[in-house]
């Protein structure tokens, strides 16, 4: 396949196609709204469904109805209607169906404004609702990686009876990058075996998320735990650079490690052994890789388009055996490389005074 | 090779097309290349802009604080990133909308009539063309002849009929006598 010039949401939304989406729901947000725009000409044209749905709560449930009859189904939107959703995503996650969900993050809280920003990384990767849950999660930082995650978000969704929320900021979606789209996939969709797809001539199936005994309830959330821990113990995703030898790393997702990335080789430029951990998988937070590197590195700076989230679950890996710092800015700021070059340079001189046994200052929102 | 630029102009003036068409040719030239919006919500009146970034190598962020090169289509645009341009960098404006003279002394200056050289090249909408034309003088990061061929590639079928005037603008700009003001 040749390299095509894509915007970040029409290429997640061809990408969906290609890997057999059967039906979209939606409702329109920026900056995420050419996804639907996209697949509201395309799906008709392949014979699939598309419903621009009246509200987001209208959308997510329509996923959950597709879903119980066995298709492939997707919404995508943004902060505040990710908000709308949470029901619906819990209700989806607690009757174990596959679904897959883009949120294209905007500047909040509230509603906030619609330029880029991490800023619904708790939301998304502690539950994106209400109950004991998890939701996979998977951060792309290109729009390669965007289409590629995709195929895979699908792919994991119906392996794991498992909601899979694709999380970009607005930059991605907006912006155009050369990138390839995978061929179209064989489009059979089967139905699975637990699918609400008509009974006629066997026993009826039930999806429901409603367990009125506690005794069952707390088997079936010890179920979806365990699902859960396999999960985390299989699919842990990241991306490295110039790890072997950092003595600081950088950690980032998406956009924001886009950016670190222009820091950390403007860093290496300079002489300066720094390195940059990329999460891939938000949840599972990819915990091994980093609680290996722990012992070996000084420090670490986690760099977010937000006030500090992704922070937490780095804390929760290092475990106190290095200084972990952050640098973020709020509100859809641009982020840009210079102002996370200075942050890695002031992290690199705190190092030093670190090796005569002074502790670094805690983490604090640099602006 | 590494380049980024800003095209910023009113809505309409096509600063958005002409960045794009910089990228499909960057692109089909077999590089690296980020075409980034404004999305906001944008003033009438106000400006249109995005940033493009070529490159050999993989490209980090898709905006720049600095950028070597400023096109600026209009007035507001000229006040907004005058004074952004990196030191030593180009700023092309159009001389037919500034209705003022920049006034770094640090970076080159370049008038281009844009407005006039588009009517010349037959309709004054092809203005963002004239002013990637003399951009592409200028600074050679790829060929005329690659923009002209990334042009009739990624054009929309409906608007091949305008394929001629679109070149003959980019032909236009690209060999106006765009004199830089010596630094």
């Amino acid at each position: 396949m040749a390299r095509e010039l894509l915007k970040g949401n029409e290429a997640i939304a061809e990408a969906a196609i290609r890997a057999g989406l059967d039906a979209y729901f939606g409702y329109p947000i920026t900056p995420q709204t050419e996804l639907l725009e996209y697949l509201a000409r395309r799906m008709p044209e392949l014979g699939r469904a598309f419903v621009q749905a009246e509200s987001e709560v209208a959308a997510i449930n329509m996923v959950y109805g597709a879903a119980c009859a066995g298709k492939r189904a997707m919404t995508s939107s943004s902060g505040p209607g990710i908000s709308l959703m949470q029901e619906g995503l819990s209700y989806i996650a607690g009757a174990e169906l596959p679904a897959v969900v883009v949120d294209v993050m905007r500047g909040g809280p509230g509603l906030g404004n619609i330029a880029a920003s991490q800023s619904d990384y708790f939301q998304v990767t502690r539950s994106a609702g209400h109950g004991d849950f998890r939701p996979l999660t998977l951060a792309p930082a290109t729009i390669q990686e965007a289409i590629d995650l995709t195929g895979l978000a699908f792919d994991l969704a119906e392996r794991y009876r498992m909601l899979v929320i694709l999380l970009i900021d607005g930059n991605l979606g907006q912006m155009m990058e050369p990138a390839e789209l995978p061929p179209f996939r064989q489009h059979t969709s089967p139905t699975p075996e637990w699918a609400v797809s008509g009974a006629e001539g066997r026993p009826h199936r039930i999806i429901t998320s409603l367990y009125l005994q506690p005794e069952a309830l707390e088997r079936h959330n010890l179920k979806l735990q365990k699902k859960l821990a396999v999960i985390a113990e299989r699919e842990q995703r990241f991306a490295g650079l110039y790890l072997e030898d950092a003595d600081l790393i950088v950690v980032a997702f998406g956009s924001a490690a886009r950016v670190a990335q222009n820091a950390v080789e403007a860093a290496r430029a300079q002489g300066m052994a720094v390195g940059l951990f990329r999460p891939i998988t938000l949840s599972p937070f990819p915990m091994r890789a980093l609680e290996r590197l722990a012992p070996r590195a000084r420090a670490f700076l986690v760099v977010e388009m937000n006030a500090g989230q992704m922070v937490e679950d780095v804390r929760l890996a290092v475990a106190g055996r290095a200084p972990v710092r952050f640098y973020g800015r709020l509100g859809g700021v641009e982020m840009l490389p210079d102002e996370v070059l200075q942050a890695i340079e002031q992290a690199m001189r705190d190092t030093r005074v670190t090796k005569n046994g002074a502790r670094m200052l805690d983490a604090e929102v640099q602006r | 090779m590494y380049h980024d630029l800003i095209i910023s102009g009113s809505g309409g003036q096509g600063a958005l097309f002409a960045g794009q068409l910089l990228a499909y040719a960057a692109m089909d030239a077999g590089l690296q290349v980020t075409w980034m919006p404004s999305y906001g919500p944008e003033m009438r009146g106000g400006t249109a802009h995005c940033t493009v970034i070529v490159s050999d190598a993989p490209i980090g962020a898709p905006l720049v604080r600095n950028p070597q090169t400023v096109i600026a289509l209009n007035r507001p645009s000229l006040d907004k990133y005058e004074p952004l341009v990196a030191s030593g960098g180009l700023l092309i404006y159009n001389s037919s909308l500034a209705g003022r003279e920049p006034t770094r002394s640090d970076i080159t200056l370049v008038a281009v009539p844009g407005n006039e050289l588009a009517r010349e090249a037959g309709d004054e909408r092809v203005l963002n063309m004239v002013m990637l034309g003399a951009f592409l003088r200028l600074r050679p990061i790829l060929s005329l002849e690659e923009v002209c061929r990334a042009l009739e590639r990624h054009m929309a079928k409906r608007r091949q009929d305008l394929l001629a005037l679109n070149r003959a603008a980019l032909q236009r700009g690209f060999s106006a006598p765009a004199v830089p003001v010596p630094l």
